[in-house]
Order: structure tokens, then sequence, then C-alpha cells
């Protein structure tokens, strides 16, 4: 039992080790920012880790890039702009609207807009029944009609 | 029969898309480059062995190879021989970008391997890759007369994509200067 315990702790050291960010800012308003901008910054190399969670070099050349920037007085955006000008919406974990990845922001409401209108036709086909199966509650075939 | 026609055709369509999906999934370990189409990166890097500096701005009016690489890239080993080969070719200047490495080692490489590098330019700190977008060495970026990126390879340059995808956009005629 012991070894598997010690084992454990193990493990969640290993992955503590990771998340840990080496860089730390003066001010904390800037180190909060800084902290959610590395989060949100995919590692290129190591492509379902942020910058802040990868230990890859790259990783480390642009966690700097984001602290130089953010020292230069950027805003969030302009420093979002400015990795996206050079790797592409790619490095953005929350992709921004634009007109090469439209389709990919239209279609989910495009399919939730066709299958409300299915529902409500059925809906509506139901309800034009409905009045014959309400004119006789007692009968014993009204249930199955419900359930159907 | 009509009510099956709806189903059908989005069935097709799922179809369609997934097939495509799989189609093109080997590519999408390659991330294409956010640059092409526009204009390469503004730099000035010491020149590898030299006090000089290297910017890109004095390639303009010429084609130009822009080779990403370090000596800890294994990968930059295994395309070096067609490194050498484009370099014997003089069909377009080859610069390289000397990426997070050490300059005694780069110099080594290059006495030991061969030098196919018009100019090595010194990128200690990754700086200027991170401009350039590079992700991973070696990349290769192929830039034209008026300093506009047209194409950029990422992984060992072969034969097959120096013949399709570089001698293909290189204008045949005034390529080498």
């Amino acid at each position: 039992m012991k070894w598997l315990f010690v084992l454990l702790l193990s493990i969640c050291g290993v992955s503590v080790s990771h998340a840990i960010d080496p860089i730390e800012m003066s001010d904390p308003v800037l180190q909060e920012r800084y902290r959610n901008l590395s989060h949100e910054l995919r590692c290129m190399q190591c492509q379902n880790q942020s910058i802040a969670d990868s230990p890859v070099g790259l990783a480390g050349d642009l966690r700097r890039e984001v602290r130089q920037l953010l020292e230069q007085g950027k805003t969030d955006q302009e420093i979002r702009q400015h990795m996206r000008d050079r790797y592409g919406d790619f490095i953005l974990f929350r992709p921004e609207f634009s007109p090469r990845n439209a389709w990919l922001w239209i279609t989910p409401v495009l399919l939730l807009l066709i299958g409300i209108g299915v529902a409500l036709r059925i809906i509506r086909q139901r309800v034009s029944l409905a009045p014959t199966d309400h004119s006789n509650p007692d009968d014993v075939g009204h249930d199955q009609a419900g359930h159907r | 029969m009509k009510r099956f026609l709806l189903p059908a055709f989005v069935f097709a369509l799922l179809v369609a898309v997934l097939f495509i999906g799989v189609q093109r999934a080997p590519q999408k370990t390659v991330i294409p480059s956010a640059l092409i189409g526009k204009s390469a990166p503004a730099f000035s890097l010491p020149v590898l062995g030299s006090t000089e500096q290297f910017s890109e701005s004095s390639m303009r009016g010429r084609w130009y190879l822009f080779n990403v690489w370090g000596t800890w890239c294994p990968e930059c080993l295994n395309e070096h021989e067609m490194l050498l080969e484009v370099a014997r070719s003089k069909k377009v200047p080859l610069i390289g970008l000397n990426w997070k490495d050490d300059d005694a080692a780069a110099k080594s490489w290059l006495s030991q391997l061969g030098d196919p590098y018009d100019v090595v330019a010194v990128d200690r700190d990754g700086e200027v890759a991170i401009d350039w977008g590079v992700y991973g060495a070696p990349e290769t970026f192929l830039v034209d007369a008026s300093g506009t990126v047209v194409y950029k390879h990422v992984g060992p340059l072969t034969q097959e994509v120096w013949q399709s995808e570089f001698l293909a956009r290189l204008p045949s005629a005034g390529g080498a200067k």
C-alpha cells in the first residue's frame, strides 16, 4: 500500500513541476495578465499544451516575448494579434472569428436552427393530433399514444 | 420515398466532409505559415564568424532561401546533404538562420559537413525565429525579389520537396544571380 502512495505522490510532483512558471513579474496586475495570456497561447511544438505548461525551449522564448510585450504596455488583444501574425490562428486556444474559419463558427448555429425548425414541425404535428387524445381521457389507448 | 431524401443528402454531406478530413489528416502536423504572401520580417543579426551584421533587406531584388537550423537538431543533419546540393545548383542564394545555437558548434558543423550558406545569421536567443513564426527546425522559407514570403517548408528539405515546391515557384529565367 505504501509504495502505491509514494508512486502517486511522485506522479503529482512531476505534473506540478511542469505547471510551474518560472517568470515572475514585478507588477501583480501584469503578473495576472501574463498568467492568463500564457495559458491562452499554444505551444507549437507540443500542440496540446499551453506555453505556460510546456518545458520546451520555444515555449520559454514565447513566454519571454509575452512578458516583454506586457512591459512595453501592449494590451492583451495586441499581444494575441502579435502572436497570431507570426504563428496563425493555431496559436490561440480560443480562435477568433475570421473569414477563413467563418464556417466553423456558423455551422453549429445553422445546425441548431435546423434542429429547432425540425423540432417545431414535429411538435406542431403532435399538437394538431392532440385534441383527439384529450377527447377520451379515460381511454387506455391514450397512455400508449402519450408514450409514443 | 421523398422523406428519405433529406437524411440521405445530409448523410452524403457528412461522408464527404469526413472523407476530406481523413484525406488531409497527414498534413495536420504541419501548421501553415501565417507569413505566406506577407513581407519577410525585418531583422539585423550578427553574421556567424564575423563582426558584420546581416539584414534581410540586403536581399531585396533577389529571390532567396531562408533556412532555420541548429547543430542540436537531428533533422538538420539529415537535410544537410540536400542543402549542399541546392547550393551547388546555384539556382538561389541560401541564407541560414542559426537558431539558439552555440557559435563554436555551428562553425565546426559547417567546416566538417560543408557550408551551403551564402550567409549565416546568428539568432542566439530566438527572437527573430519568433518573428518568422518558426516552431521547429529545420524550416525553409522561399522569399521573392520584393521581399515577400512565398512558401515555407517544415521539416528536412528533400529532393521531392525541392523540385515540386521550391523550383516550381522560382522564376526559371532570373532566379539565380
